[in-house]
């Protein structure tokens, strides 16, 4: 078993004297699927955000893919990581200014530096896998949200990451929308990929969870694999935070 | 309602026309008082005095009206490479003033800060008295030469006057220019920042293809004040002696008398020029906006 992430002792700090991440440590296996729940301000967020040096580091260190971050990282390992990591955001983020094509074309051309024929026909294949192939040369305000989400899902994969990163991708969605993103997540996590996804999704954790890790105030309450964490909680503050879910 | 707003717009409209009558009949009064009465006749005669440098073939015997198109060619010269280079200046002071490199940060802020507090009219002088004609005579590099009679660029000789204008009008005006910029892409949505970096686009990159586009829609009004700000203040030039139409015009006033007409030929070039100014800056809105809509 590889590890794909290792997190030792983070820290985050936005305002002196309190903490978003107080000590958090993890493994992240290659090709698991790990799901991290907790209230909001639990830091789950700031956590993965520090995974492809989105936030910086107050403390700790960082082993992502064998490329290391600490809080006095430089630029050009955080590039590294950025190219081999893939990220989805809660509000997709999609360049509005550009066709959806663009959108999942842009950074293989312009970072990978691969033809434009050949990332425009990976792009084709990855909308087809989303199975939104015919949305490909309208712009992301004509899409609806779920469309939305599975560009962005598209855009992240198009550079062949390693990691998938996923920042609570369904809560800005519509109800009826949640299904079809989470679908294409659940494809993805039976194709292999390693996958860090932050979800209020109980169904989605159950089913697709190799574990779950609960968070609370910047700190791991417990990890545990899905099928005894939603039943049998070590933690009363897990249980008291799954009880107030439906 | 409808009757009051009626009302009101009869009394601006009564009110606008009054004000323009009273400007007509002054107009007249001077004119009937000087005993000169409206009259171009004198643009064809020659003017008698040098210009120090003209874009085209120019003598003293050569007429009024063409030494009036030889200034207006040279404010035309200054304000469009000012328009270009100001641009360029405050596009990237504007950039890095959201830099993530503290000391580009500092810089960028240091000079809007400096430059905003100066009055133009002190900037040019020193530009003109300290920094170009305080020049020693150094070729660099054989493209370009300095001294203090001009800087000769790829064999291209330019005025002392001409670059002490030039480099005032861009450095004040690109401070303004950056100000905008920074406020257009501060508008734009952290998240679209972060999507960008989470790609592995580089800043610089994020930023000319990314941020500054979406930008622009918030950029360009503002953008069009400056341009025409420019264009205006680029009458300053007198103060270093630099022969651009509002000196050519001071000059034909005082050698014919003809005050008044001067003053509406000047008038009606600038108000020509900034026209076209604004123009062409409405044409770019107009595709910019279109494109943001397609988007929509």
């Amino acid at each position: 078993m590889t590890v794909a992430i290792r997190a030792t002792d983070l820290v985050k700090s936005y305002t002196p004297g309190s903490r978003a991440l107080d000590g958090v440590s993890l493994e992240v296996a290659s090709g698991e699927v790990l799901v991290v729940m907790g209230p909001s301000g639990s830091g789950k967020s700031t956590l993965i955000r520090t995974f492809n040096g989105l936030e910086k580091l107050d403390g700790g260190e960082l082993d992502v893919l064998g490329v290391r971050l600490d809080a006095a990282h430089e630029e050009r390992p955080v590039r590294e990581i950025r190219r081999r990591v893939g990220m989805v955001f809660q509000q997709f983020n999609l360049f509005p200014h550009l066709s959806i094509l663009d959108n999942i074309t842009l950074a293989p051309v312009k970072v990978q530096k691969r033809p434009k024929a050949q990332a425009e026909q990976r792009a084709i294949e990855l909308l087809d896998q989303m199975g939104i192939r015919e949305q490909a040369h309208k712009f992301p305000a004509q899409l609806s949200g779920g469309q939305q989400q599975r560009v962005a899902i598209a855009r992240a994969l198009a550079l062949d990451p390693e990691v998938m990163l996923f920042d609570e991708p369904t809560s800005a969605l519509d109800p009826e929308r949640v299904k079809e993103v989470l679908d294409a997540m659940r494809q993805l996590a039976r194709d292999g990929m390693t996958m860090v996804v932050v979800t209020h999704e109980l169904g989605f954790a159950r089913e697709v969870a190799d574990r779950v890790m609960f968070m609370d105030q910047g700190q791991v309450v417990e990890t545990s694999d899905p099928a005894s964490f939603f039943t049998n909680a070590r933690e009363e503050r897990s249980r008291r935070f799954l009880s107030q879910m439906v | 309602m409808r009757r009051r707003s009626l009302l009101l717009q009869v009394g601006v409209a009564a009110l606008l026309l009054a004000l323009l009558a009273l400007l007509v009949n002054n107009l007249a009064v001077n004119l009937l008082r000087t005993g000169l009465g409206l009259d171009f006749g004198w643009l064809g005669r020659p003017s008698g005095f040098a210009l120090a440098e003209s874009a085209l073939p120019y003598s003293p015997s050569d007429s009024y009206l063409w030494a009036l198109t030889i200034g207006w060619l040279n404010s035309l010269k200054v304000i469009a490479a000012g328009l270009v280079l100001a641009t360029l200046l405050g596009v990237a002071a504007g950039a890095a003033r959201s830099s993530s490199n503290r000391l580009l940060r500092s810089l960028a802020g240091g000079y809007v800060a400096v430059i905003r507090q100066v009055p133009l009219l002190l900037q040019l002088l020193f530009w003109y008295f300290v920094a170009f004609l305080g020049l020693p005579e150094t070729p660099i590099g054989g493209l370009i030469q300095l001294s203090n009679q001009g800087i000769s660029m790829l064999g291209m000789p330019l005025s002392v006057e001409f670059c002490a204008v030039l480099t005032g009008l861009t450095v004040f005006t690109g401070a303004s220019i950056a100000e905008i910029v920074r406020g257009g892409v501060n508008a734009v949505p952290r998240g679209q920042w972060e999507a960008f970096r989470s790609l592995g686009l580089s800043e610089g990159l994020g930023l000319r293809r990314i941020v500054l586009p979406q930008a622009l829609p918030a950029i360009l009004p503002a953008l069009t004040s400056q341009y025409l700000n420019l264009a205006k203040n680029s009458t300053l030039a007198i103060a270093v002696g630099y022969a651009d139409l509002y000196a050519v015009s001071d000059t034909t006033i005082t050698q014919t008398g003809r005050a008044i007409e001067g003053f509406l030929l000047l008038l009606i070039s600038f108000l020509l020029l900034n026209l076209l100014i604004s123009g062409g800056m409405a044409g770019i809105n107009a595709t910019v906006l279109g494109r943001m809509r397609r988007s929509r």
